[in-house]
């Protein structure tokens, strides 16, 4: 035994270690990948040793072959041996390997759970921290849902060092297993005031991490983080804590007015860069929230934008670079206050880093106006020229361009100008962005219909020079240009001055060296040249130029038709027919011109580049199907000649032309200029080229020299934009003058009345374009569909983090944390039934919660209709009350005599346009269930009086928001602030679905809690059908105004400690695409329950519901009502008013709705030992009564759920198919039912010291069961 | 959130790779041969900034890297870190590998990748930023180092004791001086085999920037700036 152990020591020193291993590798230089090949043989050599430190060692080596890219899962297993081990530094190692390797798909993990769960729960505190690291890297749902519960109680361990690590880790607990997420959070928050700073520091980065994908789950926690960001000195702390609430403020922007004043103190007095710059984020994004509110923040922008140059003036790159990003943001709202500061970002320009220049180039998009375009192109149109990098050169490139075009080319005034810029960027070599021009080109020439006059010159003068752009091989990208050259000189050759000259210039057999796709356009395009011609040639009387014209295009267009691509040759091939054949006419003297010119009639319109994908799918039309039965594998296989139809582009036959350059191209341009010398109107067409031939002594004597490419041409013929900068200076100037002039004519004609307003500087609508430009607008099918973009990705974890925090945090009791919500805790048995069961639940019921709530609208559709009719005239006001104090004073009203109140009262929201479709719903089913209160009294009875005052508190900020003295509750409102929250918010329609989905998550989440916790489930074999506690109370929509409605949904929970309080939880969803404000809601008070409200409200005064909506967005109030008795069941009318706030009008609106109390939703969910129950049976003050249900199919089990769960029982006990049940009411009236089943009929006994409530109870039961 | 950690030499060849999320080993290769065609191309002092990281995660993150002397430490973070905060994380880490080394070169990181994990593992875990107190982390790789050193030489374990209260002792007062003087100790009697050292010499000739240590380029690359370190951290 010794001897092996001996042995096995000494093997093992002659194993390479990692550092022998590393040693290799560098060593063989050479054949490394041979050498790791070996290498690896004998790690799996060792692997196969039992020896654990042997092991140990080759895994990590493993780790280090995985660095360098080789794939070693297939050691997974031998790394969970490796993680198991007993020492220290093997399991360090194990670990590293794993958080290296494992993945989700790694199937070992599974082994993995005991494992890391007992070194979870090592004694020794790095055996803890090093098992958290590596689950870090690795965790899986399944890891994460089992190990949750052991994780969460590290977060309170007594180390520190595991304090930290847990909590940071419960971050990917809760991406994997966003169940954990509701549970965890209470303990979380805690750790936000931890006494050690680490851990602190780890809370708030968890939190942050959390907020920052689903921000207004957490408004509730602002108040805790003002605290901290006020006290930390942390900096790391404040960096995320500032982060934090730049994401917070535009929710609630009355958060972000709180936060300037810090945050300026935090930039005065930081000497930390880091803090300074989130700090001046933040404030940016607290401004951008405030923008359209508060026009008092020029102080604090201008603070912003001046400590912002000071980091754009610093010498340290990083520095200018940050702040030139925040000043883009400040950019989008305050461009004035940015627009002052140009001189430095034209100086960003300059700067050698590249990183900063693009940023300046994004600064200077926003920061053009009609005044200054002009001058900052041609700032950057130098640094065209200056730029070494084609990278840097084809960016500014695309810049110059979208700054030009932006917003439909709202800056340019002078769309020749705008022309000769394109025209000058064509000269630049080596871009990859000539289509970028060409399409610019196109576009403009065919919007601008004034301009196409001067476009058409300038194209032809292109087309004229093509080879400047084609010389080089290097430029091929510019040919591109060509393309719409040649496209825009043949739809508008009307416009050409010299369309000979120009169809010339298309037949050189220089062309056959473009691109296919651009000599197609040649070809084409000289067709239509040719039209023209004739038309003008044939009426002159010399009938030999038409016939010299045919002859032209006869002679050039074979070169076409032996062309290789495809689409030249067919169009080169039919339009050589056409001439011929043209051609054969002239000769018999017939006139053709018009016939030809009638092949080219018509406009071509530019259409939108969404239109396409707006026309809408006719009815009965699926695009998906086959319209064919698909072909066969084998067959798509075979078929090859897919790539007959797309362009063979650039591959073409270039290379036969290059070698020619140089003597051909001297040759072709002394041809040119022959040609230009001869042409009379050659010279007109740019000014600037006669300056050049002028100076020139003739032309024939212009020696040719070679091209020196890197200089930029000044082509002959073509236009310098630089002086429309001046011309339009010039016109500028006289427009102004001219104005002054009429002004002045006015004045005198009015006597001077008004002589102050002088020469004002220039403003942008003094500029007045220098010709009539109408910009064609682009054409979209008709009946387009509205766009929905929805760019969300459906993948991102985070949405499943979208968790209500705020009901947690705010009113625990409201709806406290289920049992089904509560972490797995592994116990011997049943747990894992248990888990499935849970999750079961889980995934069926947000579809069937769907499905209900879509039946039960439309069958409430129609009797809302006739209830809102009769009603529509009552007009209420009312104000809101809901104290503390007032619930102790109701709390004495509990024993009066009961009164039945039938007085039923609709809410109205009347459409804002008049014409409306109005839907309000009473609540039908009878799930008023208590959920929360239940849960609460589960957990203790007694305790549940004690809960009134948090819980009451938890919502009075909410509802009395309109109470003037907010003073005391100053800094603890923010926690209302998460009420009112999305106010700036503007949410997608998606946004909506997104919602409800969530609502029903929520439901199910209470159908699973309630059954667990009465103890049915561990039997349970099939899943619980989904039971909901909200229903639709109320919804109504608006034709007119296009999705414009609200709803409100319903979950009574009569619950509540003094027996006489329920409480009523509304959720408000809007949806319409108006904000919807000064939400009122009231209830027509019956004699035996009322509305709460504030002292010295009226009885008829309404609530001020506490929060507007954005569109889209929901959000929940509670209003709390007194009931005398409860021993039948009621309803009370109400009404919700609100206004709907559009862009440019508001319209106030009613919604009626029907509250319906159920007797059950007096009940409390109560738990009673058996032999309590047996006492309280056999004391005789109950009296009973029975009901039998026929035809119950559902297993018992889920019988016993649904009473539980949507009547508020709790299971006693059970034998076989027979249960004892118990519940209590709010007055404390017992309830004890026996359910008994037998072949779908089930019986239940019942007894009660009421009879009428419990009679009212058993017909709840009974509706509850015939409706399902 | 941190997305992955990259630390490779001057000619790409990678000295330490941590990605917090899973990609598959050609990916990952290919990422780090991309990120280093990234940041080789650009220029000392320039803004250690880049944008496009295409690579991971698409265009909401960003790389921050920092060049010392032969290595490049690349940090790829999205949005919700501060890039300046980065920045000093990064020298937090060389300055704890300075101390943790004594005198860090890469060598040090090419032999022993494994120690230097366990000291990133100290400093960020699963993506997110778990200390930034150098003292604090360097405590933590110290008492573990000696746990696995207890758990070989059981003896150590009775000298333990004595060792962290002469620990902890040198960081009240001025003892970054007698704390070195002990790693160094320590050093020499642990892993350092003279073949080792002997390849270290070597290499330090061949390389001549590798003759200064990462941290004393740093010292000459940010002194004219000083404000500039830890403008966060410390």
């Amino acid at each position: 035994m010794a001897l092996k152990i001996v042995k096995g020591s000494i093997d093992r020193m002659f194993d390479k270690n990692l550092q022998d291993l590393v040693r290799g590798i560098r060593n063989h230089k050479e054949d490394e990948a041979k050498y790791i090949s070996t290498c690896i043989d004998e790690i799996k050599q060792e692997l196969k040793q039992d020896n654990i430190a042997v092991k140990a060692n080759a895994v990590c080596k493993l780790t280090y072959l995985q660095m360098l890219g080789y794939d070693v899962s297939w050691a997974a297993f031998n790394i969970v041996e490796v993680m198991s081990s007993s020492k220290f530094t093997y399991k360090r190692i194990g670990y590293l390997a794993a958080s290296q390797c494992f993945h989700e798909s790694t199937d070992v993990i599974m082994l993995t759970t005991n494992q890391i769960r007992k070194d979870l729960s090592s004694p020794n505190q790095y055996d803890t921290g090093v098992a958290l690291t590596g689950l870090s890297c690795f965790v899986t749902p399944d890891l994460a849902r089992d190990l949750a519960n052991d994780i969460m109680t590290l977060m309170s361990h007594t180390k520190p060092y595991i304090r930290k690590k847990a909590v940071l880790i419960m971050y990917k607990v809760f991406l994997k297993y966003p169940e954990s997420l509701r549970p965890a959070f209470p303990r979380l928050k805690e750790k936000l005031e931890d006494p050690d700073p680490g851990v602190q520091s780890a809370a708030v980065n968890v939190i942050c991490e959390l907020a920052r994908r689903n921000p207004k789950n957490y408004l509730s926690l602002a108040p805790l983080f003002f605290k901290l960001m006020t006290s930390s000195t942390n900096n790391w702390v404040l960096i995320k804590i500032i982060k934090l609430f730049g994401a917070l403020t535009p929710l609630e922007p009355r958060l972000g007015k709180k936060l300037i004043e810090p945050l300026t103190n935090l930039i005065h007095s930081t000497s930390a860069m880091s803090l300074l710059y989130e700090c001046v984020n933040t404030v940016i994004a607290v401004l951008i929230s405030l923008s359209s509110g508060m026009p008092n923040h020029s102080a604090s922008i201008q603070l912003c934008v001046q400590k912002l140059r000071i980091l754009i003036e610093d010498s340290d790159q990083n520095l200018k670079y940050l702040g030139l990003l925040a000043m883009s943001k400040i950019l989008k709202t305050h461009p004035k206050s940015v627009q002052s500061h140009k001189d430095l970002i034209l100086q960003c320009l300059d700067d050698k880093d590249e990183s900063i220049r693009l940023r300046a180039l994004d600064l200077l998009y926003g920061m053009v106006s009609k005044k200054n375009l002009m001058e900052i192109v041609k700032k950057l149109m130098l640094h065209v020229d200056k730029a070494e990098g084609t990278t840097y050169r084809d960016e500014l490139l695309t810049k110059i361009i979208d700054i030009c075009s932006q917003s439909n080319y709202q800056y340019i005034t002078n769309f020749e100008w705008y022309i000769s810029i394109l025209v000058e960027l064509t000269r630049l070599e080596g871009t990859r962005h000539g289509h970028l021009i060409a399409s610019q080109m196109l576009d403009v020439a065919i919007r601008v219909k004034a301009i196409r006059e001067f476009a058409v010159a300038q194209m032809a003068t292109l087309l004229d020079n093509a080879h400047l752009l084609t010389g080089n091989t290097q430029r091929n990208g510019i040919c591109e240009v060509l393309y719409a050259a040649a496209w825009i000189c043949g739809e508008f050759s009307e416009h050409l001055e010299n369309p000979m000259q120009t169809l010339e210039a298309m037949l050189r057999p220089k062309v056959a060296t473009l691109p296919g796709h651009i000599q197609a356009v040649y070809v084409q395009n000289a067709a239509k040249l040719f039209a023209t011609v004739l038309r003008s040639q044939e009426g002159n009387t010399d009938r030999t130029a038409a016939q010299e014209t045919s002859q032209l295009m006869i002679d050039r267009l074979p070169l076409f038709v032996q062309s290789a691509n495809l689409e030249v040759q067919e169009r080169a091939s039919c339009i050589l027919q056409l001439v011929k054949y043209i051609q054969k006419l002239q000769q018999k003297d017939v006139e053709v011109a018009e016939e030809v010119n009638a092949l080219f009639a018509g406009e071509l319109n530019p259409v939108a580049p969404k239109a396409q994908k707006k026309v809408p799918v006719p009815e009965g039309l699926d695009l998906d199907a086959w319209i064919n039965e698909p072909p066969s594998e084998s067959e798509s296989e075979d078929e090859k000649p897919r790539t007959m139809f797309t362009r063979e582009e650039t591959k073409h036959s270039r290379p036969r032309h290059t070698e020619v350059d140089e003597k051909e191209l001297a040759k072709r341009r002394e041809v040119r200029k022959q040609e230009q010398a001869s042409n009379p109107f050659y010279i007109k067409s740019s000014p600037s080229s006669q300056k050049v031939y002028q100076e020139a002594p003739g032309v024939d004597h212009i020696p040719v020299v070679q091209i020196d490419l890197s200089v930029p041409l000044k082509v002959p013929g073509l236009p310098m934009s630089d002086q429309y900068v001046k011309l339009e200076e010039e016109r500028r100037q006289k427009d102004r003058a001219d104005k002054k002039k009429k002004e002045k004519k006015k004045r005198k004609e009015k006597g001077g009345r008004r002589g102050k307003r002088d020469s004002g500087p220039e403003s942008e609508e003094d500029i007045t374009p220098a010709h009539m430009v109408d910009i064609v607008t682009e054409e979209m099918p008709e009946n387009a569909l509205p766009s929905d973009d929805d760019d969300k990705d459906p993948n991102d974890p985070h949405k499943a983090l979208d968790i209500d925090l705020d009901s947690l945090v705010a009113a625990a009791r409201r709806r406290p944390l289920a049992d089904s919500e509560k972490l797995p805790v592994r116990s011997h048995r049943s747990s894992e039934a248990l888990k499935t069961m849970a999750e079961e639940v889980e995934v069926v019921a947000p579809q069937e919660a769907k499905k209900k709530g879509g039946k039960e609208k439309k069958e409430k559709k129609k009797d809302k209709e006739k209830d809102r009719k009769k009603s529509k005239e009552e007009k209420k006001k009312k104000k809101h009350k809901h104290d503390e104090g007032e619930e102790d004073l109701m709390g004495g009203q509990t024993e009066e005599p009961m009164v039945q109140s039938e007085t039923t009262n609709d809410v109205v929201a009347p459409p804002p346009t008049t014409t409306a479709e109005e839907v309000a719903v009473t609540a039908v089913t009878a799930p008023a269930a208590a959920a929360a209160a239940a849960a609460a009294a589960a957990a203790a009875a007694a305790a549940a009086a004690a809960a009134v005052p948090p819980a009451a508190s938890g919502s009075a900020p909410d509802s009395e928001p309109d109470e003037p003295k907010d003073a005391e509750v100053d800094e603890s409102k923010s926690s209302k602030h998460k009420k009112k929250k999305q106010k700036k918010e503007k949410e997608e329609k998606d946004k909506k679905k997104k919602k409800k989905h969530h609502h029903h998550r929520h439901h199910s989440d209470g159908a699973g809690e309630e059954s667990v916790q009465n103890g049915t489930v561990e039997e349970e074999e099939e899943p619980l059908p989904p039971m909901s506690n909200y229903c639709l109370l109320a919804e109504n929509s608006y034709i007119k105004m296009m999705m414009e409605d609200a709803d409100t949904v319903c979950d009574i929970q009569g619950n509540l400690q003094d027996g006489s309080q329920v409480v009523v939880s509304l959720i408000f969803e809007n949806k319409c695409d108006s904000f919807l404000k000064a939400m009122e809601f009231n209830v027509l008070d019956s004699l035996n329950s009322r509305l709460q409200r504030p002292d010295g409200a009226g009885p008829h005064d309404g609530l001020t519901v506490p929060f507007q909506l954005p569109p889209g967005v929901s959000n929940e109030a509670r209003f709390v009502f007194t009931v005398k008795s409860i021993v039948m069941p009621q309803k009370l009318k109400g009404t919700l008013a609100f206004i709907v706030k559009n862009e440019d009008s508001s319209t106030h609106e009613k919604l009626d709705f029907k509250l319906h109390f159920t007797c059950t939703s007096y009940l409390i969910t109560t738990p009673c030992y058996s032999d309590a129950f047996a006492k309280l049976l056999e004391s005789g003050d109950l009296k009973a009564s029975s009901v039998k249900l026929e035809g119950i199919v559902m297993p018992f089990p889920h019988l016993l759920a649904r009473i539980c769960f949507h009547h508020h029982f709790s299971v006693v006990e059970r034998i076989d198919s027979c249960a004892s049940m118990y519940s209590r009411s709010i007055q404390g009236h017992h309830v004890c039912l026996l359910v008994k089943t037998a072949d779908q009929t089930v019986s239940i006994d019942a007894k009660c010291d009421e009879p009428s409530l419990l009679s009212n109870v058993l017909d709840e039961i009974k509706l509850t069961f015939s409706q399902c | 959130m941190i997305k992955a950690i990259l630390i490779f030499n001057n000619h790409g060849k990678p000295r330490l790779s941590k990605f917090y999320e899973h990609y598959s080993e050609d990916t990952e290769q290919q990422i780090i041969r991309e990120t280093f065609h990234l940041v080789s191309k650009r220029d000392e002092n320039v803004c250690n900034f880049l944008e496009g990281g295409m690579l991971i995660g698409g265009s909401e993150n960003k790389l921050i890297y920092r060049h010392y002397a032969t290595l490049y430490f690349v940090f790829c973070v999205d949005s919700s870190e501060s890039e300046l905060g980065i920045l000093d994380l990064i020298q937090v880490f060389v300055e704890t590998l300075d101390k943790c080394f004594e005198n860090v070169c890469e060598l040090d990181l090419i032999f022993h990748v494994d120690k230097v994990h366990n000291i990133l593992a100290e400093m960020v875990m699963g993506g997110m930023v778990l200390e930034t107190n150098m003292n604090e982390i360097i405590m933590q790789v110290d008492a573990q180092n000696k746990m696995e050193k207890s758990e070989f030489f059981p003896f150590f374990s009775l000298f333990a004791d004595v060792y962290l209260s002469v620990y902890q002792a040198g960081q009240v007062d001025t003892g970054r001086h007698r704390r070195g003087a002990r790693t160094r100790r320590i050093r020499r009697k642990e892993h350092e085999s003279p073949r080792n050292a002997q390849e270290h010499q070597h290499w330090r000739h061949q390389h001549k920037s590798a003759k200064l240590t990462l941290l004393q380029i740093v010292a000459a690359r940010w002194l004219p700036r000083p404000a500039d370190v830890h403008q966060c951290l410390l």
